[in-house]
């Protein structure tokens, strides 16, 4: 996949979470599309891209979110970085598996996101375990739904399973 | 395909990649922060990494420094160390040179005043030479017939009897023949008991044997023997030595079983002869009072 299709994905899922998504389903809304965009990332694409493309993504979201810039920049980048090396070793052809995937993912991004506040004694953001699992949820079904609609284009799936895409070992 | 050993291995790309990221955010991360006494992390992290390094750099620095400092003492400490152990080598030297001096002026102090005591015209001399080998006992003294010594002259010892002048002589040299030579021979008497016999040399623990004392003789253990002055040499009550065994003669072999098989120890030390008295008057008369010097 081309940097600039990468970098469109990420930045189309920044103005989606900051413009669209509060206006259409408004601001109490637990998803992360920049996440699932990383997530996706990830999964078509090879770990490098995955964890640059959520390194950006994570230090975008930081400065307009006005935290700490850098934290999900972090967070960002180790799940990028860990769903590609699933991906190296797993191929996940059905919807319930990529559900899991981006549930899980969402849940690794918490977890480094919330520790990493924690340790560095700054305000942490209001955060519950049901949230946590809220926001893993509906990451799940809108990374889910999203690989369905892609489907539904293959030729732009296909271009993007191209590239620098390593073969996986297993199919799930 | 990747194995996840080849993803996290730093030495690829990936591996690599993954790193700066991380550590770039941690380092952006680190510039926000502040720590509750308001000190940036960056700040505080850079000075605690920074400051650990000069830390190790001056104890490095430093180290090498004192390691240098300390060899070039260790040079200096060296050179004194030998300077020093010469310096003792030299004073032990001097040390002994004092020590046998002053060993050397009591043992001619001892030979004057045994001198004194003597009614007899005597000469003293110097051992300059041992034959030490066990069949012939002899020493060489620094005196000859230039002054005046003959052979068959008694030799003495502040101790008691050495020997005898026996030739041919040097103009300034003589040689001597101790007592305890197996080819010497002494009259000599218990001063105790006045048994007479004669004191011949011996190989053996106890170099002198006293023959020809009777099984009659009361001998003991511990009893001085003398000169007899029978053989024409030696003055008489001189101390030759201490009996230190006595035996019964028992007709055994070559013993005649009427003699005693007596053993005595000399009372010099022929071993550490330095200086000596030669009475220089052929058959020099018997002590005044009739007893031993």
């Amino acid at each position: 996949m081309k940097v600039s299709k990468v970098a469109f994905i990420v930045v189309f899922a920044l103005v989606l979470q900051t413009t669209l998504i509060p206006y259409l389903v408004g601001s109490g809304v637990p998803l992360d599309l920049v996440l699932v965009a990383i997530v996706y990332l990830a999964m078509t694409t090879s770990p490098v891209t995955a964890l640059l493309s959520g390194a950006a993504g994570g230090v975008i979201q930081d400065t307009l979110s006005g935290g700490i810039i850098g934290v999900s920049g972090i967070a960002k980048t180790i799940v990028g970085f860990s769903v590609a090396l699933v991906g190296t070793q797993i191929i996940v052809v059905r919807s319930f598996p990529r559900f899991v995937i981006f549930f899980g993912a969402t849940l690794l991004h918490a977890s480094v996101f919330l520790g990493l506040y924690s340790m560095l004694v700054a305000p942490i953001p209001n955060s519950s375990v049901s949230s946590v699992f809220g926001e893993a949820l509906g990451n799940g079904l809108v990374g889910a739904v999203l690989f369905e609609l892609l489907r539904a284009l293959p030729r732009l799936r296909w271009r993007g399973m191209s590239g620098s895409r390593i073969k996986p070992r297993l199919e799930w | 395909m990747l194995s996840p050993e080849a993803v996290f291995d730093i030495r690829r790309r990936t591996g690599f990649i993954l790193l700066a990221v991380l550590t770039a955010q941690i380092v952006l991360i680190s510039a926000q922060v502040r720590f509750d006494s308001g000190v940036p992390v960056i700040e505080s992290v850079t000075f605690g990494f920074f400051s650990g390094i000069q830390r190790l750099t001056f104890g490095f620095v430093d180290g090498v420094g004192n390691m240098w400092a300390r060899y070039s003492s260790l040079q200096s400490v060296a050179e004194e160390n030998t300077l020093l152990r010469q310096q003792v080598a030299n004073l032990q030297v001097q040390l002994q040179n004092e020590r046998a001096r002053a060993h050397r002026s009591e043992s001619l102090q001892q030979l004057l005043n045994f001198r004194k005591a003597l009614p007899w015209s005597t000469v003293a001399a110097e051992v300059i030479a041992v034959d030490a080998t066990p069949w012939f006992r002899t020493v060489t003294i620094a005196r000859g017939a230039r002054d005046g010594l003959q052979t068959d002259l008694a030799v003495l010892a502040p101790a008691g009897v050495v020997g005898r002048v026996v030739g041919p002589l040097g103009a300034n040299a003589a040689k001597v023949q101790l007592l305890v030579d197996r080819n010497a021979a002494i009259g000599a008497m218990l001063e105790r008991s006045r048994s007479t016999g004669i004191v011949t040399g011996h190989v053996g623990d106890l170099p002198l044997r006293f023959d020809y004392i009777s099984n009659l003789a009361d001998v003991q253990v511990g009893d001085r023997v003398v000169t007899s002055g029978s053989e024409g040499i030696y003055p008489k009550g001189y101390l030759i030595g201490v009996v230190e065994s006595v035996q019964m003669g028992r007709g055994l072999y070559q013993d005649s079983g009427l003699y005693q098989d007596i053993g005595v120890r000399p009372v010099v030390d022929f071993g550490a002869l330095e200086d000596v008295l030669v009475i220089t008057e052929r058959r020099p008369t018997d002590l005044p009072s009739g007893g031993t010097q």
